[in-house]
């Protein structure tokens, strides 16, 4: 593998094909899990191993599972990873696995892991594969962690709260309470405050990649609009 | 042509029986490697909440494995065999740790863990589970607000029954402006659950001590 192989799969993972703001993948645990920082890096974290793993697994026994079987076999290998780090979060990290709890199943129908496995893993090399994986977790985590910060800034004036349900009584220090005596906005918190808080981030997105574009083609240049969804197809 | 079909279909099938053969050897170590863990820190889990609402005069005992079965129950909102959990000092019951369900929450049950001691006394209250909306309802919710420590020391002696609601329905128990059916809820479930001490509390605290387990002469800490 080049380095130039290594830097594209990174480039595509966080920012020209992110799994939040731009295939608009796994909206589901986004959108439910975002509300703090904390919880939203934890899942989104989760969520990388799983990918990294699955994705690296399916590389490496791409050749031998017949194709009209193989969205099955991706499913199964998928829905144990899942369930062995739900075990080991469960076993291990007991007071973030009650937050997160309801959650960890949902990496599994999470159509992000399916999608990256369909349309790369599938044709790629175990290490190729499994860095991709992890790229696109990544890009989904950062999504998570500015999506998680922006709300519950503006929810509960506070960024980090919950890290010692994370990382043990200890790092509660850590907590930063950015805006003292904040009475919460509760619209922040709620569902509707992630989606508003996602479009800010797609728009921001998009506003960036304009620039960027205008700036080496000239100040006509378009970009294309963002088709996201839920079918790997569209990603192949 | 059927045959090679037929072939076709046979090894993609061994293929995925293969997959699933592996898959579940691969789940049941899993399970089978983290189980104690899990098992414990569940139970470290419910110790924590059943130390808070038990003080620790009270009982000398394993509280989480002196447990007695009750059937279902309308006070306890309880349609399955719940737990009770038994706090003894030498021996002796001195509370019981109910689990209670309110069923009418703004978003569904809430799940509470309510101790009452021999003389009828709540000594806390807490909640186990809830879908209460966040930053609105929680507020019953230990670390959001010490609200359900308006319980402690209250009893069915102390409060009449029109007592056992909310400030704005008449009765002695605060609330928060726009989050008044959640505390309604717990309330009441609470009230409940006294009673249902009252009711059976001959057979609650008569229930003989574990001769498995000796009793421990230890000074109270």
């Amino acid at each position: 593998m080049t380095l130039q192989e290594l830097k594209d799969i990174f480039y595509n993972g966080l920012w020209k094909q992110n799994a939040g703001i731009v295939q608009l993948l796994g909206l589901c645990p986004l959108l439910a899990v975002s509300s703090t920082v904390v919880n939203g890096v934890s899942l989104g974290l989760a969520t990388t191993l799983v990918m990294a793993i699955s994705s690296g697994a399916v590389a490496l026994i791409r050749n031998y599972v017949p194709n009209e079987i193989r969205i099955p076999v991706f499913i199964l290998i998928i829905a144990v990873l899942v369930t062995v780090v739900q075990y080991l979060m469960n076993a291990y990290m007991y007071p973030l696995y009650i937050v997160l709890g309801i959650f960890i199943p949902l990496i599994v129908t999470n159509c992000i892991v399916l999608a990256r496995i369909e349309a790369f893993a599938s044709k790629n090399p175990a290490l190729q594969s499994a860095i991709d994986g992890m790229a696109m977790g990544l890009g989904l985590t950062a999504v998570l962690a500015v999506l998680g910060g922006m709300r519950e800034l503006f929810g509960h004036g506070t960024l980090l709260s919950g890290i010692d349900l994370a990382l043990g009584e200890s790092a509660r220090s850590l907590v930063i309470t950015v805006i003292p005596d904040y009475h919460g906005f509760l619209f922040a918190v709620l569902p509707p405050g992630a989606f508003i808080g996602l479009g800010l981030l797609i728009a921001a997105r998009n506003w960036l990649t304009l620039r960027a574009e205008r700036k080496t083609r000239g100040p006509e240049a378009q970009i294309t609009p963002i088709t996201g969804g839920c079918s790997p197809a569209s990603h192949a | 042509m059927r045959r090679t079909m037929a072939k076709a279909s046979f090894h993609a099938a061994l293929n995925l029986l293969f997959f699933a053969v592996l898959a579940t050897l691969v789940l049941a170590s899993t399970y089978y490697l983290t189980r104690d863990r899990i098992a414990s820190s569940v139970e470290k889990e419910k110790l924590k909440l059943i130390a808070q609402v038990v003080p620790p005069h009270l009982y000398d005992n394993a509280i989480v494995q002196d447990t007695l079965q009750l059937p279902p129950s309308e006070l306890l909102g309880t349609n399955e065999n719940s737990i009770a959990y038994l706090a003894r000092l030498k021996g002796e019951p001195s509370a019981v740790v109910l689990q209670a369900i309110a069923p009418d929450g703004y978003s569904g049950k809430i799940a509470l863990i309510v101790a009452i001691a021999r003389n009828g006394e709540i000594s806390g209250v807490r909640v186990v589970s809830h879908r209460e909306t966040p930053g609105l309802g929680d507020y019953i919710e230990l670390p959001k607000s010490p609200w359900i420590k308006g319980f402690d020391g209250q009893s069915l002696a102390k409060l009449k029954k029109t007592d056992w609601k909310v400030k704005k329905d008449g009765g002695s128990f605060d609330y928060m402006a726009g989050a008044t059916i959640t505390p309604r809820a717990v309330v009441q479930a609470v009230h409940k659950a006294a009673r249902y001490f009252e009711q059976h509390r001959a057979v609650l605290l008569a229930h003989p001590a574990d001769t498995s387990v000796p009793t421990v002469k230890e000074k109270t800490k």
